[in-house]
């Protein structure tokens, strides 16, 4: 069967049978996840060094538990992540809707000004953000989880950009003879709002709330500028332990922080999925 | 129905867009009780414009709309005692065929037990009963019209407006629901207008119809009035196919008025008004005959060339060049179950009509 298959001519549009492109497949996904890999299955390996295996062992997971300062990191980094992804959704979802639904005077340049944080250079925005903290006497010794609370402000101000920009494009497409109808049903312009244009959002929030998550998550270059010494995020902590050398246990606990990202993303897909099959 | 006092009352309303394109120019309107009433137009000419006014989501410029007597402005499209069914359908993607129907009684705080019993009698009524729990991206087109319909008719509207209701269906299909259409509209005793394109829906769905042309109504009648009559040679090429001739006004004699027009001659049509300068004269094609020889009897009749045959099986339409060279149309029967056409290109036959068959339009 499959030889017959071959046999067959290449037509014009099956690219995935011609040798070059496929080529060019298995190097993307080598260079891809080559690495990722490498780094999972270094985070079992009974050795202090990441050059030989030596054989599979679970200590470096413990050992990576029992250190507090990463846990602690850990800890920081997700608490971050929620809080952001909750307000840059909210942020944003608001946003889009005035976009999209107002035609006010100087709209161009309101719309200019609410991407420009997905441009500015990740390293400017870090040092805008520590000149601004430092300039307005922000307290540096608050207690947990308040120290958070300039990272976090710092990650909410670069990530909502991106979450009204899924949110404005899902809303592109909406059908506004829908928001009319409700209307003309009875409904007053809040419940035509929860009713009909909140529901219609969702896979948009939901794509949005994930980017503004996995944005904060891993964000390293404004976390470390808006950073103090006792409010070390996840990628900060990293880094710093890479510098004496990369352990296992580094390994180890990115890929809990790895197998953590794929999860939601994976369930965040399934949710959007299911709403967007309703159209 | 004329003592009635009318449910809609539209009153020297003008609607603009940006101060400079005018949709709707100063139309006056009465909808009686009851009345299946038409808006036709070709798009642009103001109608869905007019019915979004009616409706709520557009305010007048000018002028005033009164539903029930009542003064419409400042009402919001929510408080109106209207419903509309959208060209789109506009069912809600999320909610089931239930929840869709049940939405309008939901937010007005109509109780439960009452709103899902007064919402599945509106699926029967459409003949959706069972169909319930369904999601609308279960449904075909019309099925999902026919939610749309029971959500409107659910609230118990007094007018229910439908803005081209039909365009989205197949031909068949579209029939289909013009019958049905008219006879839910018996059914349920309220006022339906519908705006549309399509003169044919127009002429076979409503008791009257309001023609519009960039912004103005041009006539108000009934469909067969509408064709038999119109006031202009905008309605009278737009319902219809008309045969449109200029001519030149001679004189009147008693109640006949003379017209020249070129390639025929002069004719003696019977006009109660006075006419002069240039007017148009127009036959239908139905009204025009055919003969193999001079016809007797005739006061009107001419030698004319076929240039062409258009066959569409139970009939076929015939164009043919007078003398002066205006194609005219007709159409004939295909009565006899036979493959050679009874017409054919080159032939030369004589076309007649009579003389009261005439539109003779001053305008």
């Amino acid at each position: 069967m499959i030889w017959r298959r071959e046999k067959e001519p290449i037509g014009p549009l099956d690219y995935h049978r011609r040798t070059s492109l496929r080529a060019i497949f298995l190097l993307t996904i080598v260079f891809l996840y080559g690495p990722i890999l490498t780094l999972v299955a270094f985070s079992f390996n009974d050795s202090r060094r990441n050059i030989v295996w030596n054989g599979f062992t679970l200590k470096y997971y413990e050992r990576a538990l029992e250190n507090d300062e990463l846990i602690l990191a850990f800890a920081n980094s997700l608490t971050i992540a929620v809080i952001t992804t909750v307000v840059a959704t909210i942020l944003g979802a608001m946003v889009a809707v005035m976009l999209w639904r107002f035609r006010f005077p100087g709209k161009p340049g309101y719309e200019g000004l609410m991407a420009l944080p997905i441009v500015v250079p990740e390293i400017c925005m870090g040092v805008a953000m520590l000149a601004f903290f430092s300039r307005i006497g922000w307290p540096s010794d608050m207690v947990w989880p308040f120290n958070l609370a300039a990272i976090t402000i710092a990650h909410i101000s670069f990530s909502f950009p991106f979450a009204a920009m899924v949110i404005r494009a899902r809303l592109a497409n909406f059908n506004r003879e829908q928001e009319e109808s409700a209307r003309d049903l009875g409904a007053s312009e809040w419940q035509t709002f929860r009713d009909i244009l909140i529901p219609y959002m969702k896979p948009g929030l939901i794509a949005g709330g994930m980017l503004a998550f996995t944005l904060s998550l891993d964000d390293f270059v404004i976390t470390f500028f808006t950073s103090g010494p006792n409010t070390v995020t996840f990628p900060v902590k990293v880094y710093s332990m890479v510098r004496f050398s990369v352990t296992p246990e580094v390994n180890a606990a990115s890929t809990v922080l790895i197998v953590i990202t794929v999860v939601v993303t994976a369930l965040a897909m399934r949710m959007q999925q299911k709403s967007e099959k309703k159209d | 129905m004329n003592d009635a006092k009318p449910i809609i009352s539209i009153n020297n309303v003008t609607k603009r867009f940006g101060g400079a394109v005018t949709a709707v120019d100063n139309v006056n309107l009465e909808i009686e009780s009851g009345e299946f009433f038409a808006l036709l137009g070709p798009s642009g000419c103001g109608k869905t414009t007019l019915l979004r006014m009616i409706a709520g989501f557009e305010i007048p410029s000018e002028g005033q709309i009164l539903i029930d007597g009542q003064d419409m402005a400042g009402v919001e499209p929510n408080r109106r005692p209207i419903n509309m069914v959208f060209q789109s359908y506009a069912v809600f993607p999320h909610m089931s065929v239930l929840d869709n129907v049940a939405y309008g009684l939901k937010v007005t705080g109509v109780g439960g037990r009452e709103r899902r019993q007064r919402a599945e009698e509106a699926l029967e009524l459409v003949k959706l009963g069972g169909y319930g729990g369904r999601m609308p991206d279960q449904l075909s087109g019309g099925q999902r019209q026919r939610v749309a319909l029971a959500r409107a008719l659910v609230k118990r509207p007094k007018v229910l407006l439908l803005d081209e209701p039909l365009s989205a269906l197949d031909a068949k299909l579209r029939e289909a629901m013009q019958l049905e259409l008219v006879r839910l509209q018996e059914t349920v005793g309220i006022t339906f207008i519908i705006v549309t394109h399509d003169q044919s829906e127009a002429l076979s769905m409503a008791n009257r119809i309001a023609v519009m042309q960039g912004g103005l109504v041009q006539q108000v009648a009934a469909p067969s009035e509408l064709y038999e009559f119109p006031n202009n040679r905008f309605v009278a090429d737009f319902i219809g196919k008309t045969n449109l001739f200029e001519g030149k006004v001679i004189g009147l004699e008693g109640r006949e008025l003379l017209v020249e027009v070129a390639g025929i001659g002069q004719l003696r049509l019977p006009h109660a008004e006075a006419a002069s300068g240039e007017v148009g004269i127009a036959v239908r094609p139905e009204k025009l005959r055919l003969h193999d020889s001079r016809p007797q009897n005739e006061q009107i009749s001419f030698k004319g060339t076929v240039i062409e045959v258009a066959y569409y099986g139970e009939t076929s339409s015939i164009f043919i060049a007078d003398p002066a060279g205006h194609t005219l149309l007709t159409n004939i029967q295909n009565t006899a179950r036979d493959t050679a056409p009874r017409v054919k290109v080159g032939d030369e036959l004589w076309c007649s009509w009579n003389p009261e068959d005439t539109l003779v339009l001053d305008s």
